[in-house]
């Protein structure tokens, strides 16, 4: 009997709802399908704390907008082979670039986030990642080798870009997609 | 006596037009689809947007087929891969220019823009943004004219000044800083000029004119020009 390696998928989750991995999730009974073919070797719904090494398959949910995951993504650049930028936040930066927009953006978000709109002890948050000075989409920071569009994207259109890449083809998502 | 009737060849069709006719107007006519953005029916031209664009047989220049007129013998290609990718650019770059966040604009799913993105297949863009922000004018009792969504394709101003005839829109700088003004670039709510008539709101392609309080779905009239004039001429 021939044993064929399972593919090594990983998925990210970087500034985004979550609203992509749960459309993920949504691929339902497919999922078991897929199971037999990947070993899901990092992911927020997998208890891995260090991105492995030699992963094929990397899907990013969210845009880049604190340091921690500018290093993150840097290395999972290094140690993907395919990286896929899934769901808009991670294309084009959607909601999480917004504060682009504003001259002193980290401030602006900070103050309004966090003093402004608290009623009880405002105070500005300690010992978590420094936001950047702008937030960026996946291909401001790294390269981005396939893109699927969509706020979020369907199930079927997330399942249909991984078995058409499982299968050894390049998918056509085109008339598939709407932008934005 | 002049010609009356020209022959040209659209995409190796061989087609029948009147000396007046645009390439885009011919085309339209004989079932041949070409892409545009600031063109409508019933208003004047304008060769903003060039998504139009076809090559001419004999001419190195790509010719805006919205204002270029036939002439006997043309020959027009309509579709070619170079074409396609000048069109794909232009998106990129009119989603590059303002803030086109389409998850939070109101124009999300009855927008020309996006509708163009998705049909050209733009999946991303490489092109770096302009993060400039514009202030909103939400002075008027009934529109919103949000700049940081316009594509400054000029519809709006066209049909106040042909249609409703009373000008109150107009252009105010150049390049990208080119901004919609109302009267001599006064809030909304001051214009002696404008009529409420809402013309402008139900042709802007995107978000950028709009109605308060109201899905942009039931707002938009793209064919409206076009019915105005058609009686008109009667
Ligand atoms: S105007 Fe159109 S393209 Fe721009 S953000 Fe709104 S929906 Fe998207
Ligand atoms: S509401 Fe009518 S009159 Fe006023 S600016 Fe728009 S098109 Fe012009
Ligand atoms: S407001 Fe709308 S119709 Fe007017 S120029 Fe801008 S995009 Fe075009
Ligand atoms: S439609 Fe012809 S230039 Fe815009």
């Amino acid at each position: 009997m021939i044993v064929l390696a399972k593919v090594k998928v990983a998925t990210v989750w970087l500034s985004g709802c979550s609203g992509c991995h749960m459309s993920f999730l949504d691929q339902d009974e497919k999922l078991i399908e897929l199971s037999k073919r990947i070993e899901l070797v990092y992911s927020p719904i997998a208890d891995v704390k260090e991105f492995p090494e030699n992963v094929d398959i990397t899907f990013i949910e969210g845009a880049v907008a604190n340091e921690e995951q500018f290093h993150l993504l840097k290395l999972i650049r290094e140690r993907t082979k395919l990286l896929i930028a899934l769901g808009d936040c991670a294309v084009t930066g959607n909601v999480v670039t917004l504060r682009n927009c504003f001259q002193d953006s980290v401030k602006e978000v900070l103050e309004k986030a966090y003093i402004e709109t608290v009623t009880y002890n405002p105070q500005y948050p300690v010992q978590v990642p420094k936001l950047l000075e702008k937030a960026y989409s996946i291909n401001e920071v790294v390269k981005v080798d396939f893109y699927i569009p969509g706020c979020p994207p369907s199930a079927d259109l997330i399942n249909y870009v991984i078995t058409e890449f499982l299968e050894g083809r390049v998918p056509s998502i085109e008339e598939k997609f709407k932008y934005g | 006596m002049s010609e009356r009737i020209v022959k040209l060849i659209i995409d190796g069709k061989e087609i029948f037009a009147k000396p007046t006719d645009t390439i885009l107007k011919a085309a339209i006519d004989n079932g041949i689809q070409i892409p545009t953005l600031c063109y409508l029916e019933g208003l004047t031209p304008h060769g903003g947007c060039r998504l139009c664009v076809v090559e001419v047989k004999g001419n190195p220049k790509l010719m805006t087929s919205c204002t270029t007129p036939v002439s006997n013998n043309m020959e027009i290609i309509t579709n070619s891969p170079k074409l396609i990718k000048y069109r794909k650019q232009i998106i990129e770059l009119l989603l590059a220019e303002r803030i086109h966040t389409c998850s939070v604009c109101i124009a999300n799913g009855s927008c020309e823009l996006q509708e163009l993105a998705s049909k050209f297949g733009v999946d991303h863009t490489n092109v770096s943004r302009n993060w400039e922000r514009f202030e909103l004018d939400m002075s008027h009792e009934r529109f919103v004219l949000d700049h940081n969504r316009c594509i400054l394709c000029t519809r709006c101003i066209r049909v106040c000044d042909e249609i409703e005839g009373v000008h109150t829109l107009d252009i105010k700088r150049r390049g990208k800083d080119s901004m919609i003004i109302v009267d001599l670039d006064e809030p909304w709510s001051a214009s002696y000029s404008c009529t409420s008539c809402g013309k402008c709101s139900a042709v802007c392609p995107v978000g950028a004119i709009y109605v308060k309080g109201k899905p942009l779905s039931e707002t938009k009239r793209k064919e409206l020009p076009k019915f105005i004039t058609e009686r008109r001429r009667r």
